[in-house]
Parts: C-alpha cells; sequence; structure tokens
C-alpha cells in the first residue's frame, strides 16, 4: 500500500504564469516517457520479478516517479493558476482549456491522450530492465528539451532536479540488469526466461 | 530566537527526505556498502527529527499523525502543490 505524504519531493514556488511552459510540461505528466507512464511501467513490472532486490528497486523508483508526477503537475498547475482568457488564447492553450478547464489531465505536448501503449511490462527480466534504463534516458532528453525553452529559474529549478534523477534510476537499474545476470548461465543470458522458467514447480505435478 | 518559517521547516524536511531516498535506493544495489549503511542510520534519525519540528509548529504530513481537537484539522493546511504565498 501507499500512504500519502503531505509534502513534494521538491519544492515549487513559481511566481509568474506561463501557458506556454504549462503546454510543453504537461508531456512529463501524462506524455510518452513522462512521469505516470514511468510509475506504471516499473510498478507494474515488479510483480513478476523474481529476484527480490530488483523487485526492490522496481518499487522504490516506481513510488518515487509518482513523486515525480506531484512536481511536474505542481508546476503545470502554478503555471496556469492565474493565466486571464487573453494569455490563454494567445498561447493555443485554448484548445486544452476547453476540454478541462485549468484541471490536470494526462496528455502529451502534442494533446495525445496518456496511453498505456507508451510503456511495457514484458514479463522478462532482462527485456524490462532495458526497456526501464531506456525510459530512464528517453525522459532525459524530454527534460533537456524542455530546458531549451524554459528561461524562468523558478521553472527550470524543479526540472533540473528532475532531470537529474533520470540519470541516478538509469545508473540504478543498469546496477539491477547486472544482479540479474549475476543469478544467469554467463554463457548465454538468453538462454532462458528467468521470469517464467525459473518457477518452482506445482506439488503434485 | 525567531521561529522557523514553514518554508524553512518544510525545506529541511525535504532535504533530510531526499538523502534518505537516495541512499535507499544506492542500498538497493549495495546492500554491503558500510558508508552508506551508516549514513541511512543518520539521516534516518534526522529526517524524523525534521519530521517532529516541522509537525509540531505547523501540522502532520501524515494523516496518521493529526492533533485532534473537537473538529478534523488534516485539509486546513495548504496543499503541497499550492504555491506558498
Amino acid at each position: 500500500m501507499w500512504t500519502y505524504e503531505r509534502s513534494l519531493q521538491y519544492p515549487v514556488n513559481i511566481s509568474k504564469p506561463d501557458a506556454q511552459s504549462a503546454k510543453i510540461i504537461i508531456t512529463q505528466f501524462g506524455g510518452p516517457d513522462g512521469e505516470l507512464a514511468a510509475s506504471q511501467r516499473y510498478l507494474s513490472q515488479r510483480y513478476s520479478m523474481p529476484f527480490k532486490q530488483v523487485a526492490g528497486l522496481l518499487t522504490d523508483i516506481g513510488t518515487e516517479e509518482m513523486a515525480h508526477m506531484e512536481i511536474v503537475c505542481a508546476i503545470v498547475h502554478q503555471l496556469t493558476k492565474n493565466l486571464s482568457l487573453e494569455e490563454i488564447k494567445a498561447s493555443g492553450l485554448d484548445t486544452y482549456f476547453v476540454d478541462h478547464t485549468l484541471g490536470l489531465w494526462p496528455q502529451a505536448a502534442s494533446g495525445t491522450p496518456f496511453s498505456a501503449t507508451v510503456l511495457q511490462s514484458k514479463g522478462d527480466a532482462i527485456t524490462d530492465l532495458v526497456e526501464d534504463m531506456a525510459a530512464e534516458q528517453k525522459a532525459r532528453t524530454t527534460y533537456d528539451n524542455l530546458l531549451r525553452f524554459i528561461d524562468n529559474p523558478e521553472v527550470r529549478d524543479p526540472l533540473k532536479f528532475l532531470r537529474a534523477r533520470e540519470i541516478v534510476h538509469f545508473q540504478r537499474f543498469g546496477e539491477g540488469l547486472r544482479i540479474v545476470q549475476d543469478h544467469l548461465n554467463s554463457k548465454n543470458f538468453y538462454a532462458i526466461n528467468p521470469e517464467f522458467d525459473l518457477r518452482k514447480p506445482r506439488c503434485g505435478s | 530566537m525567531a521561529r522557523a518559517s514553514r518554508e524553512e521547516l518544510m525545506r529541511n524536511y525535504q532535504v533530510m527526505c531526499f538523502y534518505l531516498d537516495d541512499i535507499t535506493l544506492y542500498l538497493q544495489t549495495h546492500p554491503t556498502d558500510q558508508a552508506a549503511l551508516r549514513s541511512y542510520e543518520k539521516f534516518k534519525q534526522l529526517k524524523m527529527e525534521a519530521a517532529k519540528e516541522y509537525t509540531d509548529a505547523y501540522g502532520p504530513l501524515h494523516s496518521d499523525n493529526v492533533y485532534v481537537t473537537d473538529r478534523w484539522t488534516w485539509a486546513d493546511m495548504p496543499w503541497p502543490w499550492e504555491r506558498q504565498e
């Protein structure tokens, strides 16, 4: 289970609304490499992960991604809270506004709704961990791209924190992959799928 | 001594939480690193102290830590996603 903690993992205090920035940052909420996808990817993969240490890693990182989703949503919320109708129209945020007003809804910067098709839970430890490492790099590139457009230090600061966490998670997943490989035959890591082929036989069978 | 502001105490709590989050992840893949294990013990203590300091001054961080009067106060304080005015 989870419990709610009444604090952000990293503070967000934005004094100036900015519809243009909000329009692109929302992609890290519901976009293909966003924090919602990240949390569901790792938290879905962990159930069939046979190596306890790596299942723990998926749980902890998946949980941290939910905290990151909250940071991204706090940024978008604070950037949009006091916008005027003129600012909404001029920025092009009107197409979002008509459907959601200033509520938070998971979508990509392009307007594409969040979809589980952006993530995979393959039931194979090596496959999933390689997917996870790629996911961290894709999220890091997205933060790099957001930072190219955003000048306000109040917005850049939490985005830079989130970007740094992608790199740490990439490192930890790499170590998780090494731990999995340490359990396998080094002559052929792909001889079996440790999530399926190493299951204990059922009693009586 | 002036009372620490909500922002200062929250910031202190967030810093301690972050140290602990980061060291916890590291320990998942380095379970025998003695220096990291000592850091974990140290920051666990500091996080507990920071949580108590914040809670005593500005209210609970968890809903199982609400000080009960004659009404339910958990929703009285600002939510973390709101800008601190």
